[in-house]
């Protein structure tokens, strides 16, 4: 057997674990074995790295993209499947899904051009809003909707293009979280929009297929209505998944690192930074605002407390935990952020403490976040 | 572009002020077409200052920079790199985290299609354009650094200095300007390697038709060797223009940089 094919094995091997242990960690119920299974992963994760097998799964992923790419959307849909019936674990995965597709836009604005954004939880908010007024007044088609989410937020975030072009670093975070304030303060005093009181929103229908009712398959078998928002979840991830590969492994990508490494530079080489800025900015937007829009029909009920600075924290943690421009990263940590909090529900208030503590630890002893991003390769296997 | 153009660049009386102090006073310069210029001065005479007007980084307060025939005074960066001017930096600006490849494709930024479409969906055009760029790069790389050219996809941080200057050169001239600015090249180097890089120099314009370079620089071996003319530069203002070795042997130069008893 060859090398190749060996790392092929191993990442494969990788992916059947992975999602033996999603299962086995989202159905746990005891909170000793959650505990012991966080354990016995930590040490695993740590283990395979000191014998290089992670980097030999990192490899299966390199050179067999299409490949493990599918097979980890394949193990995905097992997991889905395994819960077909239970509608708590079908909603995490799903909320993980569009949280991800929120952070993967994050990712494209500060992972890749170095424009912070720390109102993330406003984007999504606009996304959550656009969908809820349009639902119950418009007869626009939902998946319409959800890409009008994605507008609404790019139109919303061009009000802060200016500031976010004239200001750097602190300053412009300092922009950002004070434009996430006033987002959840205008929203809190209008009442058109609900105040604080928030608003119904109706759940997606496409073609006819309601997403909110239980699918029946005869008399015996009735399967989560969230099933229907973990498929829509899982497609607006992967595209959003793929879009992100395709800016990074191209000129543009190339570009919006040059904008984010050294302005000056990329100024002296015509590089136009107003331009990278605006677009990726705008395009990190659209993804938060989609994600926002189907967040809110799964949900059916919005309210200005869901959009608060803690929550853009939340993505900005997502982002700055998978590690920086990283999209697998983004996965991770998307998964590990939603999902441990949820699983912790016994220790209580307290699950945020050590939710927080985590992220401290893994930032402190691994500041280039859980997988850090690599080198580019424009096309994937290709070296001259 | 018009041929037979002698003149490649000149600054005419160009002041620049940083508040109360004039980094650049009324300074005059020409740069012929295939010369090697030397820039010299002691430290804040306004060398790099001169390079970053030029450039468009900062705005001059008076007079005009003329390049190629045209009023360049002023213009942002990005015109002017698209004008033909190409530079290096004073500490090695290089993205450390990227690798060989994407700094040099940085400096091919005119020539490369940016548009969303193109680099989203026609990934077969793409990848074209990647493959003939790769090579173009890597025949660039190999006259400088034939080793180099074999490592294009390793992060430039583990690279060592000299080889981060050549790749920074590289990256400067990949987009085929008809005026490169070298700024400090020698700066953190052994004197074998500033040797090297002097070769490097004589290299590039030999085999660059055309192609003209200002050299800043403090290594006067350095200047001795490779510049056509030197112009002397002490508190912003020009103080003597000439060949190294009359500039070398004149009093006002010999003061600035010794002092006056």
């Amino acid at each position: 057997m060859t090398d190749k094919s060996k790392d092929m094995l191993i990442g494969l091997t990788a992916i059947v674990l992975g999602s033996v242990f999603l299962i086995t960690f989202i159905a746990i119920e005891s909170q000793v074995g959650i505990l012991a299974l966080i354990g016995m992963t930590a040490i695993a994760v740590v283990v395979s790295a000191r014998m290089g097998i992670s980097k030999r799964i990192s490899e299966a992923f390199s050179s067999n993209e299409a490949l493990m790419n599918g097979t980890v959307i394949v193990a995905l849909l097992v997991v889905t499947v395994w819960f077909r019936e239970d509608h708590f674990p079908l909603l995490m995965i799903a909320t993980v899904m569009l949280y991800l597709t929120a952070c993967l836009g994050l990712n494209i604005q500060f992972g890749y051009t170095g424009v912070v954004n720390f109102s993330g939880a406003a984007f999504f908010g606009v996304g959550c809003y656009t969908a809820a007024v349009l639902n119950q007044h418009t007869a626009i088609p939902h998946l319409m909707v959800v890409v009008l989410g994605g507008v609404a937020a790019a139109l919303v975030g061009s009000i802060l293009i200016l500031p976010v072009l004239r200001t750097r670093g602190h300053y412009a975070a300092v922009v950002t979280i004070a434009f996430g304030i006033l987002f959840k303060t205008f929203l809190e005093v209008n009442d058109t929009l609900g105040g604080p009181q928030g608003l119904k929103v109706p759940g997606m229908e496409v073609l006819g297929w309601n997403f909110n009712s239980n699918i029946e398959i005869g008399d015996e078998i009735e399967l989560s209505f969230y099933l229907n928002y973990v498929a829509i979840g899982l497609i607006l991830s992967v595209l959003a998944f793929a879009l992100t590969r395709r800016v990074e492994r191209s000129w543009v990508g190339l570009s919006l690192d040059a904008v984010r490494l050294d302005e000056t530079v990329a100024a002296c080489f015509g590089i136009n930074i107003r331009r990278w800025k605006i677009t990726a900015f705008t395009l990190g937007n659209v993804l938060v605002g989609m994600a926002g829009a189907v967040f809110a029909m799964m949900l059916g009920f919005i309210a200005p407390t869901n959009f608060a600075f803690g929550d853009s924290l939340i993505l900005v943690s997502i982002v700055l935990l998978g590690g920086m421009g990283s999209p697998w990263g983004t996965v991770v940590a998307a998964g590990l952020v939603i999902l441990l909090p949820e699983k912790l529900q016994a220790i209580q208030e307290y699950r945020f403490l050590l939710y927080a503590i985590v992220v401290i630890l893994i930032l402190l002893f691994r500041p280039q976040g859980l997988l850090p991003r690599g080198l580019r390769a424009y096309v994937p296997g290709w070296r001259g | 572009m018009t041929k037979g153009h002698d003149k490649v660049l000149a600054f005419r009386g160009v002041t620049k002020r940083f508040g109360g102090v004039v980094a650049l006073d009324h300074f005059d310069m020409e740069v012929d077409e295939g010369q090697i210029v030397g820039l010299i001065g002691p430290n804040g005479s306004g060398k790099t200052t001169s390079f970053n007007v030029l450039t468009g980084i900062y705005a001059a307060n008076g007079g005009e920079v003329e390049f190629l025939g045209q009023d360049i005074t002023n213009w942002p960066a990005q015109k002017v790199y698209e004008a033909g001017v190409a530079r290096t930096f004073q500490r090695s600006r290089l993205c450390v985290d990227l690798s060989i490849f994407d700094n040099i494709m940085i400096g091919n930024h005119q020539h490369l299609n940016h548009g969303l479409m193109f680099n989203i969906f026609k990934r077969k055009a793409f990848r074209r354009q990647m493959e003939e760029s790769y090579e173009e790069a890597k025949e660039l790389m190999t006259i400088f650094d034939p080793p180099l050219a074999d490592r294009m996809f390793e992060a430039v941080g583990t690279f060592n200095m000299i080889d981060r200057r050549r790749i920074e050169i590289c990256r400067a001239l990949i987009s085929h300007p008809r005026l490169l600015l070298l700024d400090e090249p020698s700066a953190g180097m052994t004197e074998d390697e500033t040797r090297q890089l002097m070769d490097d120099i004589l290299v590039a314009r030999e085999r660059i038709d055309g192609l003209s370079i200002v050299l800043v620089e403090h290594e006067m071996g350095m200047i001795e060797r490779v510049t056509d003319r030197c112009v002397v530069l002490n508190f912003g203002q020009k103080i003597c223009e000439g060949e190294y070795r009359e500039v070398a042997s004149d009093k006002l130069v010999q003061e600035a940089y010794l002092g006056v008893e």
